[in-house]
């Protein structure tokens, strides 16, 4: 590892003006960017960590909201977001159990793995993204492959999620890692039916539209059945598994997650 | 270089470390605790699990700097100060669950923050809670053989698939 300062404030504000320092990176659990501060993938000058700020910390339920402070960890989702199942079981499923006791919901979120199951729930749930500075809806936050509406030196502070009628979460994992090789994440609520894809296509993070569309009327598995997979042309293609195989497994997995949202 | 203080083992420490003082870096080379194994140091393979305020934490995967004020227990602190082994380590020793030995220190923390949590746990959730430590001698039946004995529950002559 290059060498770096390290600070630990105890506030969002002392996080913010930490963060104004030149080339300062922002650390949650670490669980990603270690490693990639170990491979020298990045250099920062100082390394701002936010995991003594309290008020990033919690899960509360309210008015059909789950809200989830940023650097609550996995391991704590998957035990306290009873309110919200699908999001709790999904929590429970990324990496191992010490990674979940790490690994935070801001820092997958501002990560923005095209791999990643947080960023699945977020926009399958049609949650707000809330900084220091700003709401963001997550229709608008994810921008591609670790890409995100996030500014420089702007933390997620919360992640609010309106919680449905019905949602669930199928991931095919890569054994290895245990991201998903892909991960399809439905619900149907106020908002309507959403569909959110992961771990498939080279811009990150999507929603299945056609799906969308056809479950809309018709929220049932067998609704997508005469769907045609999306094109894999554009999507991953590595040594796991073809763009093609992607695609397949998206449709797949989209009938087997509306199965299991309607139990 | 920024001071740390932190109990380890139930001993208060205070330390001067860099910025990028990885906890292993700090326990195995500032502690001399090298029990805390090195074993892919990429967070795969759970040699260097230790736990901190309670919970599970690959040692590899956390800077020394986070854990200022925590509550660190490495395998350095699981057997009796006279040496008598702790109920998880005496059964990897009756149920032959460890060759080479490397994996064993990660892999008898995580036994212990499973069974904290869940002291009768099932045999796949054993291995469930397993998924990321690695050990390439065993086939890890032998450990789950010995953390279900830890527990106090039979123990089945072949572990099932």
């Amino acid at each position: 590892m290059y060498s770096f300062d390290f600070a630990r404030p105890t506030s969002v504000a002392d996080a913010v003006a930490a963060l104004g320092q030149e080339d300062a990176q922002a650390l949650s659990g670490g669980q990603t960017l270690i490693p990639t501060l170990k491979q020298r993938l990045a250099s920062p000058s100082v390394l701002v960590s936010l995991s003594a700020i309290a008020d990033l910390k919690g899960v509360s339920a309210e008015g059909g909201t789950l809200s989830i402070g940023a650097g609550t960890t996995h391991a704590t989702v998957a035990a306290e977001a009873g309110a919200y199942p699908a999001l709790a079981e999904l929590a429970g499923q990324i990496g191992d159990p010490a990674v979940r006791n790490r690994g935070t919901i801001g820092g997958s979120i501002a990560n923005n793995d095209p791999s990643a199951c947080y960023p699945a729930a977020a926009l399958g749930s049609g949650a707000t993204i809330v900084t220091n500075s700003r709401e963001i809806a997550a229709d608008d936050y994810f921008q591609g492959m670790f890409t995100t509406a996030l500014e420089e030196g702007e933390i997620i502070t919360a992640v609010r999620f309106p919680i449905p009628e019905k949602a669930a979460y199928i991931k095919f994992q890569q054994p290895a890692s245990r991201f998903a090789l892909v991960g399809v994440y439905v619900s149907k609520g106020a908002g309507g039916v959403r569909v959110a894809v992961t771990g498939a296509s080279n811009d990150g993070v999507f929603r299945w539209s056609e799906a969308e569309a056809a479950l809309a009327g018709d929220f049932s598995a067998g609704a997508v059945e005469g769907l045609a997979a999306p094109s894999g042309a554009d999507m991953i293609s590595d040594l796991h598994g073809s763009g093609d195989y992607r695609a397949h497994l998206v449709k797949v997995l989209t009938k087997r997650a509306v199965a299991k949202a309607n139990g | 270089m920024a001071e740390v203080t932190m109990t380890v083992n139930g001993k208060t420490v205070t330390k001067s470390v860099k910025g990028n003082t990885l906890m292993t870096e700090f326990l195995r080379d500032e502690l001399r605790l090298t029990g805390t194994h090195v074993g892919c140091d990429t967070s795969q393979c759970g040699a260097c699990n230790i736990h901190v305020d309670g919970k599970l934490v690959k040692a590899c995967t956390m800077f020394a700097g986070e854990a200022d004020g925590a509550r660190i227990a490495t395998i350095e602190g699981q057997a009796d100060a006279d040496g008598t082994l702790n109920a998880i380590q005496a059964a990897f020793q009756e149920y032959h669950g460890l060759q080479c030995g490397f994996c064993t220190p990660g892999m008898v923390m995580a036994a212990a923050a499973l069974l904290k949590d869940n002291p009768k746990p099932s045999e796949a959730e054993v291995r469930h809670h397993l998924e990321g430590n690695i050990c390439r001698c065993t086939g890890y039946h032998n450990i789950v053989r010995a953390i279900l004995a830890a527990s106090g529950q039979d123990v089945p002559a072949v572990a099932a698939e």
